[in-house]
């Protein structure tokens, strides 16, 4: 992209030719000197001392200086693929090299003797491999790869840790001692978090849909529709969960046997649902409505009945709207769905407010990763799957 | 073919269209015109049950229409309006292939006949089938569009401005294709326009509509020759009323065997309007005339352009 090289070289100095990368960069260094990498404490009850990335590499680390000054260079290298390609390589191996470092050093640290020893992972480790991720996001984006190649580079930087995760390179860390304390609680959560999600969405598309028809068809429903949808999105979640344990309860007296309870999953499903409509409904109404009236003209003129005019034209051509809107809804509810453990629906919500109840905050961390996981996942995957069912179309 | 009965049809206090009776017979090109809010696109979605008419009767073929089911009388009768309607989530091939897949024709048959119709309207299949609409310019669409109407080989093609939004040049190519398609096929075509130009050049018989009733119906020439009230003539133009009446003729009409002429030869299919300009612009009074084959006939004079006293 020479235009692009002469313009971002017009605005400043000629030889800075990535100032993202710069900007990313400095900003790294800021926290390695600044911000604790890890913390050490003798139980995990009481706070640690903080070690910054200075304290923790030695000779014996000079290698992880190496994606480090391919980086810097990167910075003053005349744009092409190849050099976005070095920067997304080089990322990957620096973002690699910092959890295999943590991971490391916090072997040594707690050393064979005492089990006791807390190594927690310090504000620095996550300021650099969040300013590393972006700096390997930048990099795929300048690539401008395709969606399906983009997503398996996103992958495939995110891949190191895995293995290092599962080679075990990683269980000294505490957030991966109080993973192993609570195995099975983690799991039960992980999978009480994915009924809570899978149990909201649908509901919300079996009733969110049919709105979204409606709404698209007549607009004296739509205006007051989209107002009460509009004002359940405001009300903050705590409340809404609050104002359904009441009515619920009641309900559970008036019919016992039925399993109802004023707590627990059923509460939380409601008001997720309550949440989730308005994405849907609205991506629903919005897709047929930019559906040309000329299509459909010319398909009733051309001898198409109603059901084949929305299920042929209608449908399909609303179907990229709905899914974005499907998308938004998943990533919302599965963040949401973690404020339920507080009406006692589970899920890594209850990690989190375990944890913070009792200050632990990799507790916290525990709850908070897998559910920011979750989230990215499911945004990528129904992104994937908008673009495969439009790969037929323009 | 088509047999229009006292038909009405009022939207709330107006009448849209007010008692109109309009015989179409097989292979007739009829237009409908009028000034805006004159009935004629009412009249022609009625043809095909969009719009249901609440007085009188039409027949297509002898039968009420609403002795069919009004998918059925749809798909046995073209439609194209002007901003194509084609579907953008699918291909050239598939737009043309829709009635046909309503109609249940085995795949072999439908991927011929998208062919078949591609190289009719001039786009090359091959090029052309796998295309998306908004791969196309305005006048490849509406040929795609023309192409859909004719698709399931139907009884009759209704036609609602279908070049109305094309610039003159390519709605001109499009209005000769459709006059060829026309001769060669003998389909029954009923189109609306507000443009007089594009009903002189295409129907064979006009039909002029104001307020939701019949004004003038007759042919492009009749129209022009002896227009019924002061409004046809309004409606058509008075000052261009000598050229296009001379725009309905042709130069084959008017030439005289023999006789050598100086300058570049005309075509003998060439309109008399035309011919007027090229005698202006070359200032001459004689032009050479040649045939299809590019072989002399003779030469047209100038003074013969007015043709035998009426």
């Amino acid at each position: 992209m020479p235009a692009l090289a002469l313009g971002r070289g017009g605005r400043g100095a000629a030889w800075i030719h990535n100032r993202v990368l710069g900007v990313l960069l400095c900003g790294g260094l800021g926290a390695a000197v600044g911000l604790a990498f890890l913390s050490v404490a003798p139980n995990r009850l009481v706070s640690g001392t903080g070690l910054g990335l200075r304290d923790l590499l030695g000779p014996a680390h000079a290698l992880l200086g190496l994606p480090f000054a391919g980086l810097v260079l990167a910075i003053f290298a005349r744009p092409s693929r190849a050099v976005h390609a070095a920067v997304v390589v080089s990322a990957a191996l620096l973002l690699a090299g910092l959890v295999w470092l943590a991971g490391a050093e916090a072997g040594r640290l707690s050393g064979a003797s005492s089990t006791l020893t807390r190594v927690s992972l310090g504000g620095g480790f996550w300021a650099l491999a969040l300013l590393v991720w972006l700096m390997a996001a930048d990099a795929v984006q300048r690539l401008g790869l395709p969606l399906v190649q983009r997503t398996s580079v996103h992958v495939a930087v995110l891949m190191p840790l895995a293995v290092l995760l599962g080679a075990g390179a990683l269980d000294q860390l505490s957030l991966l001692k109080e993973y192993a304390n609570r195995d099975d609680v983690f799991r039960a959560a992980g999978w009480r978090h994915l009924q809570i999600v899978a149990a909201t969405l649908l509901p919300a598309l079996l009733i969110g849909v049919p709105l979204g028809v409606a709404a698209a068809r007549s607009e004296r429903l739509a205006t007051p529709l989209f107002g009460i949808l509009n004002v359940i999105q405001t009300l903050p979640s705590i409340a809404l969960f609050a104002l359904l344990i009441a009515p619920l309860s009641g309900l559970a007296a008036a019919l016992p046997g039925w399993g109802i309870r004023g707590i627990g999953l059923l509460p939380a499903v409601i008001a997720l649902t309550l949440y989730a409509l308005l994405p849907i409904v609205h991506g629903t109404a919005a897709g047929l409505r930019q559906v040309p009236a000329a299509a459909i003209a010319a398909a009733t003129g051309m001898g198409m009945t109603v059901r084949q005019v929305f299920w042929r034209i209608e449908v399909p051509l609303a179907l990229p709207l709905l899914l974005s809107g499907l998308r938004v809804t998943t990533v919302q509810v599965i963040g949401l769905a973690v404020v339920a453990a507080l009406i006692g629906a589970g899920g890594f919500g209850a990690l989190v407010f375990q944890g913070l109840a009792s200050s632990a905050l990799d507790l916290v961390m525990l709850g908070v990763l897998p559910v920011v996981a979750l989230a990215i996942a499911a945004d990528a995957g129904l992104e994937l799957l908008t673009a495969a069912l439009q790969g037929a179309q323009p | 073919m088509i047999e229009l009965q006292a038909v009405g049809k009022a939207f709330g206090a107006t009448q849209a269209v007010d008692g109109v009776s309009l015989t179409i017979e097989r292979g007739e090109f009829v237009v409908l015109i009028g000034p805006s809010g004159s009935g004629k696109s009412t009249l022609l979605k009625m043809i095909n049950r969009l719009v249901e008419h609440d007085r009188g009767k039409i027949l297509f073929l002898g039968a009420e229409i609403r002795s069919f089911r009004p998918e059925d009388i749809r798909r046995r009768m073209g439609y194209a309006i002007q901003s194509t309607g084609l579907f953008p989530h699918w291909s050239v091939a598939r737009n043309i292939a829709t009635v046909p897949e309503l109609l249940g024709w085995p795949a072999p048959r439908i991927a011929a006949r998208v062919d078949e119709l591609l190289t009719l309207l001039g786009l090359e299949p091959q090029a052309y089938r796998g295309r998306y609409p908004h791969q196309l310019s305005g006048g490849q669409q509406q040929r795609v569009g023309v192409a859909r109407a004719l698709a399931a080989d139907p009884e009759a093609l209704l036609m609602d401005e279908p070049f109305g939004a094309l610039d003159p040049i390519t709605r001109q190519t499009l209005q000769d294709e459709l006059a060829h398609i026309h001769r060669a096929s003998g389909k029954t075509i009923v189109l609306v326009t507000h443009d007089i130009d594009e009903a002189l050049r295409l129907a064979t018989r006009i039909v002029l509509l104001d307020r939701g009733r019949i004004v003038q119906a007759g042919t492009p020439a009749q129209l022009l020759a002896q227009p019924a009230t002061d409004f046809v003539s309004d409606f058509i133009g008075r000052t261009d009323l000598g050229l296009r009446l001379l725009g309905l003729q042709t130069v084959a009409e008017r030439v005289r065997a023999g006789g050598l002429a100086e300058g570049t030869a005309i075509a003998a299919t060439l309109s008399l309007r035309d011919a007027l300009s090229l005698f202006v612009e070359r200032h001459v009074d004689q032009l050479p005339v040649v045939d299809a084959q590019g072989r002399a006939v003779g030469a047209l004079h100038f003074a013969d352009l007015l043709g035998p006293q009426r």
